[in-house]
């Protein structure tokens, strides 16, 4: 790869996955096997990635993606016959930002264990919220809904994965992601340099559950039928956590790495040992953080930084910081 | 009317008395070893599982298995400890990172455990009777199992209410409580009083799991979530690192989870977080806290 400067290097990868992608459903059958296995991979890049978006600079631990995964669900279970598919799904992004805005500006003044047991807890809220309302309102536990087609679930998850990888381009770029990478390695030291601390990390809390509802709304689809144990189920927000951090969240590319190694693993194993696929996912997670600490991606740049001595970028984020 | 105020007084007692032990054990997990255990329910569950496979398989009753149970997994968390948790505190940088850590390597161990538990029983749900019969107290009914597990966890608290502040050990756990670097330096072998509270922990989920598949509830290996949160919110209610807190929170907890599920069933976790929601946000100490 030396022909080829390193800050164009990723930009081909990406452009070569995307040519891959797209043209996918051109090799196959449009309801084949493969197009379902790569959409729910694509699923748990997505919440890996959008997971990091705001926890790998700040270091604040959410375990909340499940509530606004299922929130984007419930959006799309709702209004699936009424409106218009690309609206609904806009919906239930919209629908999660709002309700993590309000979570994050109520909360995310707390320190980072207070958080992470607060948005432990939001999961099992929303689901008991949603089964009280199901049981109490509406009369019926669950609703059925009308399956799309598996090529346009595809389609629509390749698009939030080129949205949510641009997004955490920009966190790298911008100044609003300079604010944030600030609050991260100090958050005193930001409030003393201008940035309005608690609106960034709630904006921020706000984007990246906002993909997380998109994709809940968007593989709603997959299912015929949905209740809140399902949509709310807590292997969402603990798969990309874990995921991610596995992958390692130096760099963008760490969590999607996680999440395709894993999905992967699941897709192989879960059919047949589920149990034994789920109790080696622990096991590895336990020696991933006590021996990698910055993942898989840290392993690699501290590799390639004694490989060649052009000197990786230091990795910013420490694991738990709280 | 006088009926209802002590069927309220008394099953509030009831359902308490197992959150507080729960609590207790966390609370020894979090407020002193500094591992924030989301795998605390799995613990929890297991209790439960050993006390239906040694009744059923082996007739066995609850209450002598907890005698076998607690002194068994007080060593499987104490070496739990040694092998996982002691490491990672070495390679922390900082107490606030091994938090970190710790809690994500607890999420491995919630997985290990709750698919070891899958692999063994199975995912259908089972359950036992064990003391069933009704006891009226002035005119309030309830089964006599749940009276038993009151009395049980009275007494067990209380004995380790009397280790903690009577014994060197108990000391040495509640000096690591206020600051375990200076502990160590004051000559405190802190790795192991830290194990130790974590085997305690251990202990205290697996009686609790125990205790409360004695009341005829439903058993499955994926049980043990809600039990952790419950846990998490008393602690918080009781403050950090303060087990009497963590004790009398359990049985304000259960008070609150009771009422409002004997008003309003269903709504009883949503009350949990709206009292865990105003602590976060008013009294973080806990509502016992200075």
């Amino acid at each position: 790869m030396k022909s080829i400067g390193p800050r164009y290097r990723s930009a081909v990868i990406l452009a070569a996955l995307l040519i891959l992608l797209v043209g996918l459903p051109g090799y196959v059958p449009s309801s084949s096997y493969a197009i379902i296995l790569i959409t729910n991979i694509l699923m748990y890049v997505v919440m890996a990635e959008s997971w990091t978006i705001f926890s790998g600079p700040t270091g604040y631990i959410s375990l909340a993606p499940a509530a606004f995964f299922g929130v984007g669900v419930y959006a799309s279970a709702i209004l699936g016959d009424v409106l218009p598919l690309p609206l609904v799904i806009l919906i239930g992004g919209i629908a999660a930002f709002i309700l993590a805005f309000l979570v994050g500006s109520a909360t995310l003044r707390l320190k980072g264990m207070y958080f992470t047991m607060f948005t432990f807890g939001l999961v099992e809220l929303v689901r008991n919220l949603v089964h009280w309302w199901e049981v109490n309102i509406t009369g019926t536990v669950g609703r059925l809904i009308a399956s799309e087609d598996p090529l346009t679930v595809f389609y629509s998850m390749v698009a939030i994965f080129l949205a949510v990888l641009f997004a955490s381009y920009l966190m790298g770029r911008s100044r609003f992601g300079l604010a944030l990478q600030s609050i991260g390695e100090s958050e005193e030291a930001a409030a003393h340099s201008g940035v309005n601390v608690n609106r960034v990390k709630a904006v921020t809390f706000g984007v990246s559950a906002f993909f997380m509802g998109l994709t809940g709304a968007t593989m709603c689809w997959r299912w015929s039928y949905i209740d809140p144990t399902t949509a709310f189920n807590i292997q969402y927000s603990f798969m990309p956590v874990l995921m991610a951090i596995f992958g390692g969240m130096g760099h963008p590319y760490g969590p999607v790495i996680g999440a395709a190694v894993f999905s992967l693993l699941e897709e192989v194993l879960t059919t047949k040992f589920p149990y034994y696929y789920m109790l080696t996912f622990g096991l590895i997670m336990i020696i991933v953080i006590i021996f990698l600490p910055h993942g898989l991606e840290g392993a690699i740049e501290r590799w390639r930084k004694a490989g060649s001595r052009r000197g990786a970028v230091e990795v910013p984020y420490d694991v738990g910081k709280t | 009317m006088m009926v209802h105020v002590l069927d309220i007084a008394i099953g509030g007692l009831l359902t308490g008395g197992i959150f507080a032990l729960i609590a207790v054990g966390f609370g020894l997990q979090y407020g002193v070893a500094r591992v924030l255990n989301i795998a605390h329910g799995e613990f929890i569950m297991l209790g439960a599982f050993c006390a239906w496979t040694l009744f059923t398989k082996a007739g066995i009753t609850p209450l002598f298995s907890m005698l076998l149970c607690g002194p068994f997994f007080f060593f499987v968390g104490f070496v739990i400890y040694r092998v996982l948790y002691s490491p990672l505190r070495t390679f922390s940088e900082s107490p606030a990172v091994f938090e970190g850590n710790s809690m994500l390597a607890s999420f491995g161990l919630l997985f290990v455990v709750q698919n070891i538990g899958l692999i063994i029983w199975g995912a259908p749900v089972k359950g036992y009777t064990y003391l069933a019969f009704p006891i009226n107290i002035l005119g309030a009914v309830f089964s006599a199992n749940r009276i038993v597990t009151l009395i049980v966890s009275v007494i067990l608290g209380s004995a380790f209410y009397l280790f903690l502040v009577s014994t060197r050990t108990g000391k040495a756990i509640r000096a690591a409580a206020q600051d375990a670097g200076a502990a160590e330096l004051m000559g405190v072998r802190i790795n192991r009083v830290l194990a130790l509270c974590f085997g305690l922990g251990a202990m205290m989920a697996v009686l609790g799991g125990l205790l409360l598949s004695m009341t005829s509830i439903m058993l499955t290996p994926v049980m043990g979530m809600p039990y952790t949160l419950i846990a998490i919110i008393v602690v918080v209610l009781g403050g950090l690192g303060n087990i009497k807190g963590s004790f009398i929170g359990g049985f304000i907890l259960g008070y609150v989870g009771y009422v409002v599920s004997s008003v309003q069933p269903g709504l009883s976790m949503v009350a949990y977080y709206a009292i865990f929601l105003f602590l976060l946000l008013v009294r973080r100490m806990g509502l016992l806290g200075k």
